[in-house]
């Protein structure tokens, strides 16, 4: 039996008639095989560099010193550690003082990333997995600046004295909140207790870090979630920078919908590519039973056939995935490729999984209508074959799709509403095509066209649109899904990057200047306009504590929460300002009018509101150097992030909190050549805060534009899988088409003239499919936008002509490439070759 | 099968037809194709049978090759209830008895010449299939085009390989549909020709259905189907 399924195999390929389902499902396998394969490496990679931005691939911070269980639970899971100590104190030489972020270390930091160093005056700072030693400290350049101090002198820390030994040029690993940076010390841990700084009450951070395996890792963090205990928590890249953080959502969520596309037009590829496969069986199936075999026989023999055919298209689809992926990282960059981690072997058995479930559920129903097909078929064509129900036909190969979306996107609800799009679009497909193939049949046979030239050509090309009215609809469907699921792609994956280049523009602000005292804002608003800023804006900032809501005290128990804890328990900054910022957009309530700017009124960022959950109208209690006021809560707002501007949590009108002291802050873009002008004036005013945030937007940017490198690639996959999608509709045709062909050329007609009956066909297909397709990706694309991916969807007209009028080029010439080498043959030959 | 049951059947006629009728359409407007047909033939004999189309020439060999099914009456194959079997058991009986000729030749066109005369050799398991096969095929003068494909062919030679194949499971009864309908006179002279020399060679069963006067009369026996029932024109006891 196997040799026999072998035998029809081979022949089947041989004849042709296998070539497009087999290249569908390759196609299938390879695209969810390359883009897992290269969504993995990709998001193994973003995880890692996450682990240069934290130091480490996962970090525990605590409020107390980390407990000995947590990293014994680390040594059993294999994971490198290391911990440090962050703490803010005084640094001292002589009768200077300034506050200083100190960072303790152990051995071993950073697990990821490197710390650049310059361990003397005329040496090049080198980078590497470097800690202070014993007894010394590290200085970042504006704390020596500001201490007047150089490699080889001293410094006071609490009770003792450390030696400066080196300059820290770069520290990846500085997160969080860059408002509160005051200039990084690094010292050795086993000196921290000499300083005596630490005591009951003082505001420490302690962190241990983590690196290794991605599986160690999960284990870690699973085993660790259940055992934090209170004042412990868990950061990883997502909860440490929001700004990475949903530009990483954002590339997770396109790639997973990337692949989505990519089965859906596979599968697409496939039901069409099986039409004249199935067809083919049922006359296969009648002569072999004609011949004696039984139903087992021909049943047998269709598994045997299927599980040879799904087992190379595995083989072929891996092996091309693997290349695929090769390749796509290959194109990506040279850095990308070597800090790609190795590719897993989990896309292979989800590729041979994939071939296996879709080919089968494919192929189970028409098992059963082949087997089943009358014998008598064999002698009349015309016979009726039993034809297996719609639901039972699609069930199976629907049911595989929801399961393997559901696994991609881990969302079954995304997975309903793909299969729900899809079912309005057939719907919607259904009754336009014949609607309009009906009206084209009346208008080319009421006598609006002219009976000259190729007019009698075009006029049966339009009204065969109503004879074959349901070629037409599953013609119609299959090119408006690919081209709305490639439309879809190309409008998100434009706004996707549009969006990620509008959050980081060239420039976007490097450098936020804190601490400017009020008689000094307009001194520095001055600088920036004289290095090129337009319209610079210092804003104020004054440090204050949430203690009321409604009048009933806050604290940290109250919520269960680890943020909302945070938030309670420390004070942070709010602003004035007569303006809503450009970049801010208002979700709840009104913003103040010009009559209320001394009024007791606040607007709450939106994520902030969440978390305290503060309501419109609720009366907050701020504790601002020692006094108190009352502020109502007049409009929550939704804060972009990613733009790396200047933002607060909380803004009241710009008199509102006049009384109160106050500093200012600006956040301005300085070009690399300006350095020296910025120092001169640091100089001058040096009470000024620099944060110099450049080389963590260098990292962004570089995530960023991996991202967009990534989804390019992948869109081009998808791409691909469309135009099989195209070939196996023009196929699953053909042998129609052949015909028809053939009955024209025997009545006299030209190849050209048959050539044109057939492009007019097909062009008003193709218009309709198109048409249909960019309603409904651009219904879709708004809907994705607005709510998955909260970028702002614009129309792109120029898209929607392009996309027109390539797929109206491209689906009637395809239609002609695939059937004009046959209408070079003689009308005999042709029908005689189907 | 045993030799001694072989024997055994030699006493039965070949195909026997009781009481066949055949109706389709709905029951309010049923169109009777065959009312309560008789029809014997011996082991050996060569039966043709004539008919304008649409007659139900087809349906009856159908009926009488187990493709279709009555709607009324018995058809027996060598002594055994055959209509009554179930479609597997009359595959298998079909397998092991019977041999076709088609009018559009029913050669599968994915398969050489060669794959498709070994096709009833394969479902039944003979291991000398290939050898079986390529010597049917020299038998019918088609050594030369073993591995061509059947578009690749003439439509005598398409006619040849379907002979070829028919005889290839040396078939007790041999059922043609129309064999020279779709050939020019010349080329159905040459299948006549050689279809009824390799029945003879064989001592083959033939039932033959047409509408070719010339290729009837070379049968022992022709009836003609008229009105959904036969009438005995020449030779036999009908």
């Amino acid at each position: 039996m196997i040799k026999f399924a072998w035998q029809q195999c081979w022949a089947q390929w041989r004849s042709g008639d296998l070539h497009v389902l087999l290249l569908a499902l390759i196609v299938a396998v390879t695209a969810i095989t390359g883009v897992t394969f290269f969504t993995y490496r990709i998001s193994a990679h973003l995880t890692n560099e996450s682990g240069l931005v934290l130091g480490g691939d996962m970090v525990i911070i605590a409020d107390h010193p980390i407990r000995d269980a947590l990293m014994q639970s680390a040594v059993e899971e294999g994971l490198q550690y290391t911990t440090t100590t962050e703490f803010p104190s005084m640094a001292i030489v002589g009768d200077k003082n300034q506050l200083a972020e100190i960072k303790a270390l152990a051995s071993g930091f950073p697990l990821r990333g490197d710390l650049t160093v310059k361990l003397s005056r005329d040496s090049n700072a080198i980078s590497g997995q470097y800690t202070p030693k014993q007894g010394e400290v590290w200085l970042e350049p504006r704390l020596a600046n500001l201490l007047s101090v150089g490699i080889g002198d001293k410094v006071e820390l609490g009770a003792t004295e450390l030696a400066v030994s080196g300059l820290l040029m770069r520290e990846p690993s500085r997160g969080g909140d860059m408002f509160s940076f005051a200039p990084r010390l690094m010292m050795h841990q086993t000196d921290v207790e000499k300083t005596e700084l630490i005591q009951y009450g003082s505001r420490v951070k302690y962190q241990l870090l983590v690196a290794g395996s991605q599986q160690a890792l999960q284990s870690f963090s699973g085993k660790v979630s259940k055992q934090l205990q209170p004042g412990e928590r868990i950061q990883d890249l997502k909860s440490a920078r929001p700004e990475i953080k949903s530009a990483l959502d954002r590339a997770e969520i396109f790639l997973g919908l990337a692949a989505i596309v990519s089965v859906l037009l596979s599968v697409a590829a496939i039901l069409l590519a099986s039409s004249p496969y199935v067809t083919r069986h049922i006359e296969i199936a009648a002569l072999l039973r004609c011949f004696g075999a039984s139903k087992a026989d021909i049943q047998n023999s269709l598994m045997m056939q299927a599980t040879i055919i799904a087992l190379i298209g595995a083989s072929i689809g891996c092996l091309l995935g693997y290349v695929l992926q090769s390749l796509l990282s290959g194109l990506a960059g040279t850095l990308f490729l070597e800090r790609l981690p190795a590719p897993s072997y989990l896309p292979i058995l989800i590729g041979f999984s994939v071939s296996f479930s879709i080919f089968f559920a494919l192929m189970f129903p028409n098992i059963h209508v082949i087997k089943n097909s009358p014998v008598i078929h064999i002698l009349r064509k015309e016979s009726e074959t039993k034809a297996v129900g719609w639901g039972w036909k699609f069930l199976p190969i629907t049911s595989v799709v929801i399961v393997i979306i559901v696994c991609i996107a881990k969302s079954f609800q995304l997975a309903l509403s793909v299969i729900g799009g899809i079912l309005i679009l057939c719907i919607l497909c259904a009754g336009l095509s014949y609607i309009v193939a009906n009206s084209l049949y009346r208008f080319s046979q009421n006598g609006y066209l002219l009976n000259a030239g190729l007019m009698p050509m075009i006029k049966i090309g339009l009204a065969n649109l109503k004879r074959h009215w349901l070629l037409t609809v599953t013609q119609v469907i299959g090119f408006s899904l690919s081209a709305m699921l490639l439309i879809l792609l190309m409008i998100i994956k434009n706004d996707l990057l549009n969006a990620w280049q509008d959050s980081l523009p060239a420039d976007a602000p490097n450098r936020f200047v804190i601490n400017i005292q009020p008689q000094q804002a307009e001194q520095i608003e001055a600088f920036a306009q004289s290095i090129g800023v337009a319209n610079p804006q210092a804003f104020p900032m004054i440090r204050g504590r949430l203690v009321m809501k409604n009048k009933q005290a806050l604290s940290p128990e109250l919520y269960d929460d680890d943020r909302a804890k945070r938030l309670i328990s420390r004070e942070f900054n709010l602003s004035m300002a007569a303006a809503m910022q450009q970049d801010n957009q208002l979700l709840e309530g009104v913003w103040w009018t010009s009559n209320q700017h001394a009024s007791p009124i606040i607007s709450i960022e939106q994520d902030i509101a969440t978390a305290l959950n503060i309501k419109l109208g609720d009366t907050l209690t701020y504790d601002i150097a020692g006094r108190q006021i009352d502020l109502t809560v007049t409009s929550i707002r939704k804060v972009d992030w990613d733009s790396m501007r200047a933002n607060f949590f909380a803004v009241t009108p710009p008199e509102t909190l006049s009384a109160f002291p106050s500093s200012y802050m600006m956040a301005f873009y300085l070009p690399a050549e300006q350095t020296t002008a910025l120092d001169a004036l640091i100089k001058q005013l040096p009470n000024l805060t620099v944060i110099d945030v450049s080389s963590l937007m260098e990292q962004v940017r570089s995530i960023m534009q991996k991202m967009s490198t990534a989804v390019t690639y992948v869109f081009i996959l998808c791409v691909v899988a469309g135009l099989i999608v195209l070939y196996a509709a023009l196929i699953a045709t053909r042998e129609g088409r052949i015909r028809e062909a053939a009955l024209l050329r025997a009545f006299g007609a030209s190849r050209r003239q048959v050539s044109i009956s057939m492009l007019s066909e097909y062009l008003s297909i193709a218009a309709l499919a198109t048409g249909i397709a960019l309603i409904i990706a651009n219904a879709v694309a708004f809907a994705l936008s607005h709510y998955l991916f909260n970028i702002p969807f614009t129309f792109n007209l120029s898209l929607a002509i392009y996309a027109f009028l390539i797929s109206t080029l491209l689906i009637p010439t395809a239609a002609w490439l695939v059937i004009q080498a046959y209408l070079k043959q003689s009308p005999k030959q042709l029908l005689n070759s189907i | 099968m045993t030799a001694q049951q072989e024997n055994s059947l030699n006493k039965f006629p070949a195909i026997s037809a009781k009481n066949l009728c055949k109706s389709v359409g709905d029951e309010a407007h049923p169109i009777h194709i065959l009312r309560d047909l008789q029809l014997e033939v011996r082991q050996g004999e060569s039966v043709a049978i004539i008919g304008h189309s649409g007659c139900g020439k087809s349906t009856l060999l159908g009926i009488l090759a187990g493709l279709d099914y009555p709607t009324k009456g018995q058809v027996a194959v060598e002594g055994a209830l055959f209509s009554e079997l179930d479609e597997d058991a009359r595959a298998a009986i079909r397998g092991r008895r019977m041999g076709f000729v088609f009018q559009s030749f029913q050669l599968l066109p994915t398969l050489t010449a060669l794959e498709n005369v070994m096709i009833p050799l394969q479902l039944a398991k003979k291991k000398e299939a290939r050898d079986l096969a390529i010597a049917s095929l020299a038998a019918v003068g088609l050594s030369e085009r073993l591995q061509h494909y059947p578009k690749h062919l003439s439509g005598g030679e398409q006619q040849r390989v379907a002979i070829a194949r028919a005889f290839v499971s040396q078939p007790a009864i041999l059922f043609a549909d129309e064999p020279t309908g779709n050939l020019d006179s010349e080329t159905g002279k040459q299948i006549i020709d050689l279809m009824f020399t390799l029945n003879r060679a064989a001592g083959t069963t033939l039932i033959l259905v047409t509408h070719d006067q010339q290729l009837a009369e070379q049968c022992q026996r022709v009836c003609k189907l008229e009105h959904g029932a036969l009438s005995l024109l020449r030779g036999g006891n009908e």
